[in-house]
């Protein structure tokens, strides 16, 4: 069937309901009238509102698209996909929005990890979804999201109960099967993890086809007290591939989230990166490296916030930008009256690679409290003369070098990576898109 | 090796070297030695193809082809190795990976075959013996939190490395130790040939006690003004620059 947003923006939600199949499950309905009349209220944001200033969005939100039908896609087509070494992971795999049972497999133990699609999840785990699911990302505010809590559907719930570590890592795939259409999809994820309790989370995006794909997906996470939760995300799909990806997190007492987003592909990739700290003596790490190339755009914007005391934040996105490629980086933080003893840090380095590429970048720091430490910078520009030089002396090639030194700035984000099989997957990639050795 | 004819460069609107001539045949070390400002590294940056100077007239000759015509890299793949004064550190990058590129590009235009990685670790192993480097120091960034003396050892280890016909040591000794001193020299001492040629760019005589040059030549406001065999550098270490000046000077008044 075909779905067009601005007919979408234009319905009735009881009829759409109908429609769209959506599910009368109590947990799933509670919000979806609110939300869409909050998406109606809103509408979706346009380079007109400030926060969407570069990223441009009209001709995706404009389009019809198809939603998803039935899978075609085997192991063997992801199989080009697949981080080498990686070990056995907890595995879920989504195309076009929609959850495979066939391309997933889970290897923990229950009594470490919840781990299912959203639906199931619902008949798995009805409180925890009850009290949590909608809670963290908010419709009121933000378009996307409310889109996002009226129709989706489907998604990934993971819970990590108390005191357990998740040994594996937990890899969610999100394909976008566009051989034959155009396809419009969503994804609705929850993370929970509990008191004392880890787990490392892995995200890929890719495209199978040459059609144009949107998704739109939108991840709450909730950390209990010293709870540690790793988050990577691979954005790599293809040049026709439009992506806005929230993801809400809240932290209590003594947790630490720390995230890497690497994004390599995509037409147009909005990243809504929102940290909460809600309690004392938490941690967030905000990591990123984006390079886009031709005429596509990434857009991260990120926002920490420092609710309460003794909190420490880190930031630092990179981007390596080729052609006539555009990045974006908008870094808030915000650091409440009584969040004395703040430590927030933050920064964004760019190498531009060609005279028509171009990045905004825009640190935001809004600053309440008086006893803190925070510091912002920013840097773009191009390649050191000195360093090319030098290795031109010893007879490498312009290009060679260049190659050479851009590689080395952008691997810089992938220490901040402890799973070395990803580490390894994402620096030979790297590499053959600078046509240089790993 | 090396013809240098009237070579005349500047520097935005500043002329550094003003008709400066040297001949090095193979096997031979000359030291050049002056007071500041005379134009040592601008002649070692011209050499290597820096492109901030410009050429405003004269001629290098290497090994028979047109030096000045050649890009900085295609310098290093005929054969001219610079070791920095003030090595720069590059954050990301380790002398292992980046000298497996450069060895392998400057096989390339030689028409050889690439270094395979097993014999490309054998020939480290034997070069880091003769500058006494150790393997940990070439996995690390470039240069980065290395001492002054490392940064120069490193500098002769990719010498050994590339060994290039014609090496320019700029100011090699400056910042080090006499124990340092002693390793570079020493590394040096142990590439020397009868074919391949050095020219050794010191303000000091002292690293001349343990590289011991054939000629020695004084640099002055842009011009070799004198040219001697060793003793000349024990004389200027003696007597210092001030005889030399007044005799140019002189001259020309």
């Amino acid at each position: 069937m075909k779905f067009d947003l601005q007919d979408i923006l234009k319905s009735d939600i009881k009829d759409l309901a109908k429609e769209l199949s959506l599910s009368d499950n109590s947990i799933l309905a509670e919000h979806r009238n609110q939300a869409f009349e909050s998406l109606q209220k809103l509408g979706l944001p346009t380079t007109k509102h400030e926060d969407w200033k570069y990223c441009n969005l009209s001709t995706a939100t404009k389009k019809s698209y198809s939603l998803a039908t039935e899978n075609s896609l085997t192991n063997a087509d992801l199989a080009q996909f697949n981080i080498a070494d990686l070990g056995e992971a907890n595995i879920l795999t989504f195309v076009n929005g929609v959850y495979q049972e066939s391309l997933s497999t889970i290897v923990s133990p229950s009594t470490e990890l919840t781990i299912s699609n959203l639906k199931d999840a619902l008949a798995i785990e009805p409180n925890l979804l009850s009290n949590n699911l909608f809670k963290y990302a908010n419709y009121e505010t933000d378009a996307y999201t409310a889109l996002s809590t009226a129709l989706a559907e489907s998604g990934t719930f993971i819970n990590v109960p108390n005191g357990k570590a998740v040994e594996k890592p937990v890899l969610i795939r999100y394909i976008s099967d566009v051989r034959s259409n155009d396809t419009f999809a969503q994804s609705r994820n929850l993370f929970l993890v509990g008191k004392n309790a880890q787990a490392t989370v892995i995200e890929l995006y890719h495209t199978i086809g040459a059609h144009q794909s949107f998704n739109n997906i939108v991840t709450e996470i909730a950390l209990s007290e010293n709870a540690i939760l790793t988050n990577y995300k691979l954005q790599d799909e293809s040049n026709s591939a439009y992506q806005v990806n929230t993801t809400q997190v809240n932290l209590l007492k003594e947790s630490v989230y720390s995230a890497v987003t690497i994004t390599l592909g995509g037409g147009v990739v909005r990243n809504n990166l929102n940290t909460v700290l809600n309690a004392e003596r938490t941690e967030a790490n905000l990591y990123g490296l984006f390079m886009p190339q031709g005429e596509t755009l990434i857009d991260n914007h990120t926002i920490v916030d420092h609710a309460m005391p003794n909190c420490n934040s880190n930031e630092l996105y990179k981007g390596v930008l080729s052609d006539n490629s555009t990045g974006v980086f908008n870094g808030k933080i915000f650091v409440r009256k009584d969040a004395q003893k703040t430590n927030a840090f933050q920064s964004n380095k760019t190498i531009l690679l060609s005279d028509n590429a171009t990045i905004n970048t825009k640190p935001q720091l809004e600053i309440f409290a008086d006893d803190v430490k925070c510091s912002h910078g920013a840097t773009s520009g191009q390649l050191d003369e000195e360093a090319l030089f030098y290795l031109r002396s010893r007879g490498l090639s312009m290009q060679s070098a260049k190659s050479l030194l851009v590689y080395a700035f952008a691997t810089d984000i992938l220490e901040k990576i402890n799973n070395e099989a990803l580490k390894s997957h994402l620096e030979k990639l790297i590499a053959t898109r600078l046509n240089t050795e790993a | 090796m090396l013809s240098i004819n009237n070579l005349r460069a500047s520097i935005g609107d500043k002329e550094i070297l003003k008709g400066l001539n040297l001949e090095v045949k193979p096997g031979e070390v000359h030291a050049i030695m002056g007071p500041n400002g005379a134009g040592k590294s601008t002649l070692s940056s011209v050499l290597a193809g820096r492109s901030d100077y410009e050429v405003t007239a004269g001629d290098v000759t290497f090994m028979g082809k047109d030096l000045l015509e050649l890009s900085a890299e295609d310098r290093a793949r005929e054969g001219v190795f610079l070791a920095f004064q003030y090595p720069i550190e590059i954050p990301g990058v380790s002398t292992t990976n980046f000298l497996k590129t450069a060895i392998n590009e400057i096989r390339k235009y030689r028409g050889q075959d690439p270094l395979d990685a097993v014999s490309f670790l054998n020939l480290m192993k034997q070069k880091m013996k003769s500058v006494n480097i150790d393997q940990a120091l070439l996995s690390r960034s470039l240069n980065e939190g290395f001492s002054g003396g490392e940064k120069k050892r490193n500098e002769v280890f990719q010498m050994a490395m590339l060994e290039p016909k014609l090496a320019i040591l700029d100011e090699t000794d400056s910042g080090l130790d006499i124990d340092a001193l002693r390793i570079v020299a020493n590394g040096v001492n142990q590439l020397k040939n009868e074919n391949n040629s050095f020219i050794v760019v010191t303000h000091y005589q002292r690293l001349l006690d343990y590289i011991v040059p054939d000629f020695v030549h004084v640099l002055y406001n842009g011009r070799i003004v004198k040219s001697g065999p060793k003793e000349l550098a024990l004389e200027l270490e003696a007597k210092g620059y001030d005889w030399i000046k007044e005799e140019v000077d002189g001259v020309k008044a």
